[in-house]
């Protein structure tokens, strides 16, 4: 009985949240005093089997068959269920990647169990795990408990845990080949692809005003452009703003759009949905307008202007104007 | 081709929650409830495959009586009939109680696709679809922001991290998880909403289903989240509170 982290990669390299689920599942096991073990999936993952052989792990499972060197639901959810019932782990922990989303509800329900999505941190009580995860856009907790027998399910947010307290040490490695059929994996996956190159490169920005469904109508644009111009910053926005088409996609800032760390991150009508916040907790001072006191994007926000956005950005234009002279 | 769309219906998106402390949730009563936003576009999209190569538009909604709303309005954009699963403390459901439940009402339907919105704005589990696919023993693909039928099956486009994309081949029956964006929403027309009213909505429970309540997790307790910062609040008139913004942008991030 231990902790498994299934930990994802793509062609070789690490998805970044592998990392962080990693630091989660060795905090994780010195809470509970449980043994850690890690698992890479793949057609050949021995390299990075060997990278993860140099962590504080029990033991490090290199999973690979030919049939798994593009990623299907079914032939990841096949391996990996072959994979738990040998290993027999408590409590299976992953990345919550858009990968992780689309197999690891499947795995888990083969197993008749419902996996704690999203995690953004935990406790434990009196031996007990409690998982701590995000309602209604992000603007309440809960404190989730398991019921009923192991194996537990679990995959934590993006930037819950930090990558860099990954403890170092050596762990044995073990090839796990699963027994997996062509004609089980009843998706054809294609090749990648990127849309088209982008033309705004907001990572460059220094400043960047952003802004989501508190504009109301495209008509109403002009309004936040207008500061975007007076602070000589980049217009961005919020998914649902690229949705209706009021700005292009290539704009969006969030989990599907562009991950920015600007010096000034000005949003304006936006309430701060978790997909957003991956997107731009980074920046190094951030301000929130929004007329909604309890958004959640006051919780990350530096400084804070509860009102109308229609009445403070006309004022906040003036008051750069006069201040720049 | 026959579709069935499932949608949920969730507090409006605007609303201010407060959490009731003997139930673990917030207090609902006095809220106004809408559709789920993902299960909008959804529904549009399986309207338009409909419009495209001919069908059927079936909407399925597990929820309370109070549900009867939102479907109306699905049947007012032009589905053309709905299975209502009756229910009115869903919250004893985990979503694979759930996916079991909506399983058993599709039983005589046997759709050609079923799509579901990627995930709900109330419990953001983001896996009722994926488990309804692994239920009902489909093949399944998420984040979906294009459906194109084939010959044999389909192609779709699934959304990745980072501005990436992937098209999937699947045969149908299929399960798809649509991603918001996907296409542009309809309103219902003033036809459409007369026509719903005499289109057939047919209601079942989960005791008639067979399916009884069961959680493997367990909420034990809602609260607000913690600040993770400190956030300095402006306050003032829109004027007063712009001119001290200027301040410290001025002096303290010294972007001006």
């Amino acid at each position: 009985m231990s902790i498994l982290a299934i930990l994802e990669q793509r062609a070789g390299v690490w998805h970044r949240m592998s990392w962080e689920t990693l630091a989660a599942a060795q905090q994780l096991g010195a809470e509970l005093g449980q043994p850690v073990s890690a698992a890479v999936i793949g057609s050949d993952v021995s390299a990075l089997g060997g990278e993860l052989a140099a962590k504080r792990l029990e033991r490090v499972y290199a999973v690979e068959h030919e049939l798994l060197k593009d990623y299907t639901p079914d032939g990841y959810t096949a391996a990996l269920g072959q994979l738990i019932a040998a290993a027999k782990p408590r409590l299976v922990l992953f990345p919550h990647t858009y990968q992780v989303r689309d197999f690891a509800p499947k795995l888990a329900t083969s197993r008749e169990r419902v996996m704690v999505s999203d995690v953004v941190s935990h406790r434990v009580e009196g031996g007990e795990l409690v998982l701590v995860r995000q309602l209604f856009q992000g603007k309440m907790n809960v404190d989730v408990h398991f019921q009923g027998d192991p194996p537990y399910f679990a995959s934590v947010q993006a930037g819950a845990y930090r990558a860099d307290k990954v403890a170092a040490g050596s762990a044995a490695m073990e090839k796990f080949a699963p027994e997996l059929s062509a004609s089980a994996i009843r998706t054809k996956p294609q090749e990648l692809f990127r849309e088209s190159q982008r033309a705004v490169d907001l990572t460059a920005a220094e400043i960047i005003v952003s802004v989501g469904r508190g504009i109301k109508e495209a008509e109403n644009i002009p309004v936040v452009q207008k500061l975007a111009d007076v602070l000589g910053a980049e217009l961005a926005a919020s998914r649902p703003i690229c949705d209706n088409g009021w700005l292009p996609m290539e704009r969006q800032v969030g989990s599907s759009g562009q991950t920015v760390s600007p010096k000034l991150y000005l949003a304006v009508g936006i309430s701060g949905a978790i997909q957003h916040l991956v997107g731009m907790k980074g920046a190094k001072t951030i301000v929130a307008i929004n007329k909604d006191p309890e958004a959640p994007i006051f919780e990350v926000a530096d400084y804070g202007i509860v009102g109308d956005l229609f009445q403070v950005v006309p004022a906040l234009v003036e008051e750069i104007q006069k201040a720049k002279g | 081709m026959k579709i069935v769309v499932c949608i949920k219906q969730v507090p409006a998106r605007d609303s201010l929650l407060r959490v009731d402390p003997s139930t673990a949730w917030i207090q609902e009563d006095d809220l106004a409830h809408e559709i789920n936003e993902p299960d909008a576009y959804a529904l549009e999209e399986g309207l338009q495959l409909k419009e495209k190569h001919g069908g059927e538009v079936v909407v399925l909604c597990a929820g309370p009586a109070a549900a009867a709303q939102t479907i109306r309005e699905a049947l007012a954009k032009g589905a053309d009939r709905a299975i209502h699963v009756e229910e009115e403390k869903l919250g004893g459901f985990d979503p694979l109680a759930l996916s079991r439940l909506m399983a058993a009402a599709l039983q005589t339907e046997k759709p050609d696709l079923v799509l579901t919105g990627l995930q709900s704005d109330d419990l953001g589990y983001g896996q009722t679809g994926v488990i309804l696919a692994e239920v009902l023993g489909l093949p399944h693909a998420t984040i979906i922001m294009q459906v194109e039928k084939q010959d044999s099956g389909i192609r779709v486009k699934r959304e990745l991290e980072d501005g990436w994309f992937q098209h999937v081949d699947m045969p149908l029956p299929a399960l798809l998880t649509i991603q918001s964006g996907i296409n542009k929403l309809r309103y219902a027309t003033l036809m459409g909403i007369k026509k719903a009213k005499s289109k057939e909505v047919k209601r079942l429970t989960a005791a008639e289903l067979g399916i009884a309540q069961r959680a493997c997790i367990r909420i034990e307790r809602m609260y607000p989240p913690e600040k993770s910062k400190h956030t300095q609040m402006l306050d003032g008139s829109p004027k007063e509170a712009a001119a001290k913004l200027v301040e410290k942008l001025k002096f303290e991030v010294r972007v001006i």
